[in-house]
């Protein structure tokens, strides 16, 4: 029964998580066993000195990579026991990524990238339309829909990367340093999304920061060193 | 479910500085493939456009061709009475007898020489091969060492004006008009009068008959009589069989265009290789990021190869456009048939296109396989990690 309510309200439960890296003889450990549990709702954040692993944690939480030992469930589903293509689906369905580097696709406007993740659904053209709008609305660039990313500003961009990992309605929304690469003001603007998700969208809210002033948007701030939980 | 066919297109053409070079170079491969094809297409159509179904052609038998034929005057004499023949209006019967002699004349300009086949032919002849017309000057006149030459050979031999006088075994011959064969093997002819043409060159027998007949029925009772016929050494086919089997000097041709084709296409295939590798390593943070959206190997596979075929697709589309420019232009060469100067028409068909263009998007897969298993591999963590 413990367990059983335990899973209802984290939507991530993670239980003495490692990620080992072989090069030749010496072993580089990423993460050292670290258990953590994410309540539904929450916006965490999670800093730490570079190289401490809070990348290869926030994806190994959002499906991309794979840990050598333990557990992962976000939202009851070991996503550790999941193969290539059965992560690929889960991807799409449950997780949106916020980049350091936005990584729109160059060629395509605001509009077609944020309806990429939408073109592995059963969604029809309407259907795309509306939830691309809206998505788009929501971070405020219901006007540029048209624009190609070379004509956005990096804070646009960035809100746009946004767009697209909404778009399909994930429950999880992860960010590694997603204000990274820009100015205050588009950071306050982008922290400031981030933080409506959680607190009015109901949406969890994963984000990697070196900067203390992002972290205060967080709900929640955990410390990563050399791969263990320090607090 | 695949990416959007505009992502591809785009991506092309965003990168159409680095893939020009690829795109020409398949363009000139499939200029080259339908040019020498469409040369091949010329000539057959050259041949098959001759022949009338309602003539019946006669040869020596075992000959492949009215140049190496003989038919003695007895044969012809017998012949015209077979009753399957038509008759004109003052009853006579519709057959001609021709002597097929090959000369020896200086080209226009570079000072070459090179065969011309020259027929001796009667009026009923003439009347047999409608497609023929007068274009400018008269007739020959029976009994005068005049020609008539086709307007085709007139462009590429020296003395061939109307009014220009040529020598061939020391005697002079007078051209009086110029003929139009319409696309068929008369262009490659000089005509004159048949009589005249056997005193010329000293020829005891025709080379061949050709004859109109009643009906489709008689056609067939006439070849069975003739092929039969164990004193007659005679072999007569419908005109149109007779000029069908006179494609063999495109099998040739049709098998370099092949072969060259074949070998260029393995550069553009190498080239297209380097263009799809430049762009996925260009473009391998980008393939991470669609790994994460959701997009699995095989459609990442599938859109680079796509991306190749439609690269290889405008280079296609570009190297018809280039070979488009010879269509019609003619030309002449050799036929190894009647060794003679053959002149034709390059031809490029719809269906040729067709292939060209089936051959680019072919070269396009083959070139982009190797870099599209290539992106299909990347790992996510590594690809999103590239700058
Ligand atoms: N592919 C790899 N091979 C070996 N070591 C790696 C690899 N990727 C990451 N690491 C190591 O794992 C540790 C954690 O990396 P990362 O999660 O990216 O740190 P952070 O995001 O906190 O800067 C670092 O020491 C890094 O060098
Ligand atoms: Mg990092």
């Amino acid at each position: 029964m413990l367990s059983q309510v335990m899973v209802e309200a984290n939507i991530v439960t993670i239980r003495k998580l490692s990620k080992v890296y072989q090069q030749g003889d010496i072993n580089v450990t990423a993460l050292n066993q670290i258990s953590l549990d994410i309540r539904a709702g929450e916006f965490l954040t999670l800093m730490g000195p570079s190289g401490s692993g809070k990348s290869t944690l926030l994806h190994i939480i959002a499906g991309i990579d794979r840990p050598t030992g333990g557990e992962c469930h976000v939202q009851g589903v070991d996503v550790t026991r999941l193969n290539e293509s059965e992560l690929a689906d889960w991807r799409n369905q449950n997780v949106g990524f916020v980049f350091q580097t936005f990584n729109l696709i160059p060629v395509l406007t605001a509009y077609e990238n944020v309806e990429l993740p939408l073109l592995l659904t059963r969604l029809n053209r309407q259907q795309r339309r509306h939830q691309v709008n809206t998505a788009l609305e929501l971070v405020g660039l219901g006007d540029r829909s048209h624009h190609l990313p070379r004509q956005l500003s990096g804070g646009q961009e960035q809100r746009v990367a946004i767009a697209r990992a909404l778009v399909t309605s994930p429950s999880l929304v992860v960010a590694d340093e997603p204000t990274g690469n820009l100015d205050s003001q588009s950071a306050h603007d982008v922290l400031g999304i981030l933080q409506t998700l959680s607190q009015t969208a109901d949406k969890t809210v994963i984000m990697v920061t070196h900067d203390p002033k992002a972290a205060a948007f967080g709900s929640r701030t955990i410390h990563l060193e050399k791969g263990e939980l320090t607090n | 479910m695949a990416l959007p066919l505009t992502y591809n297109v785009r991506n092309v053409l965003v990168r159409w500085r680095a893939t020009l070079a690829t795109i020409l170079g398949i363009a000139l491969v499939v200029a080259v493939y339908v040019s020498v094809q469409a040369m091949a297409t010329g000539l057959e159509k050259s041949s098959t456009n001759t022949g009338d179904p309602r003539n019946v052609m006669i040869v020596r038998k075992g000959s492949t061709a009215e140049s190496s034929s003989q038919v003695t005057r007895e044969q012809f004499k017998l012949i015209n009475y077979l009753p399957q023949i038509a008759r004109d209006s003052k009853n006579q019967p519709l057959i001609s007898a021709d002597v097929v002699v090959l000369i020896n004349l200086p080209r226009r300009g570079d000072g070459g020489e090179a065969n011309v086949l020259l027929r001796g032919i009667s009026p009923v002849g003439i009347a047999l091969r409608p497609q023929v017309t007068l274009v400018e000057g008269r007739w020959f006149t029976p009994g005068k060492r005049e020609v008539v030459v086709s307007r085709r050979l007139a462009a590429r031999f020296a003395n061939f004006e109307v009014g220009d006088k040529f020598k061939t075994g020391g005697k002079e011959l007078t051209v009086t008009g110029i003929m139009d064969g319409n696309n068929t093997a008369f262009d490659s002819e000089i005509w004159m009068d048949a009589d005249e043409s056997r005193s010329l060159f000293d020829r005891e027998n025709y080379s061949s008959l050709l004859l109109r007949v009643l009906d489709a029925a008689a056609s067939q009772t006439l070849i069975a009589r003739i092929e039969s016929d164990k004193r007659l050494p005679l072999h007569a086919l419908s005109e149109v069989d007779y000029y069908k089997s006179q494609t063999k000097t495109a099998v040739p041709i049709k098998f370099l265009g092949d072969f060259l084709a074949t070998a260029m296409s393995i550069g553009a295939i190498f080239a297209a290789m380097n263009t799809m590798y430049a762009s996925v390593g260009a473009r391998t943070r980008e393939i991470g990021t669609l790994r994460v959206l959701g997009y699995r190997r095989r459609s990442i596979l599938a859109s680079f190869l796509i991306e190749g075929a439609f690269l290889a697709f405008i280079g296609g589309l570009l190297g018809c456009l280039f070979s488009l420019f010879i269509n019609g232009y003619s030309i002449g060469t050799m036929s190894f048939q009647s060794w003679s100067e053959t002149v034709f028409s390059f031809r490029i068909t719809p269906w040729l296109a067709v292939k060209g263009l089936i051959f680019s998007v072919i070269v396009g897969i083959v070139g982009s396989l190797l870099p599209a298993i290539r992106a299909a591999r990347l790992p996510v963590i590594a690809a999103l990690k590239s700058v």
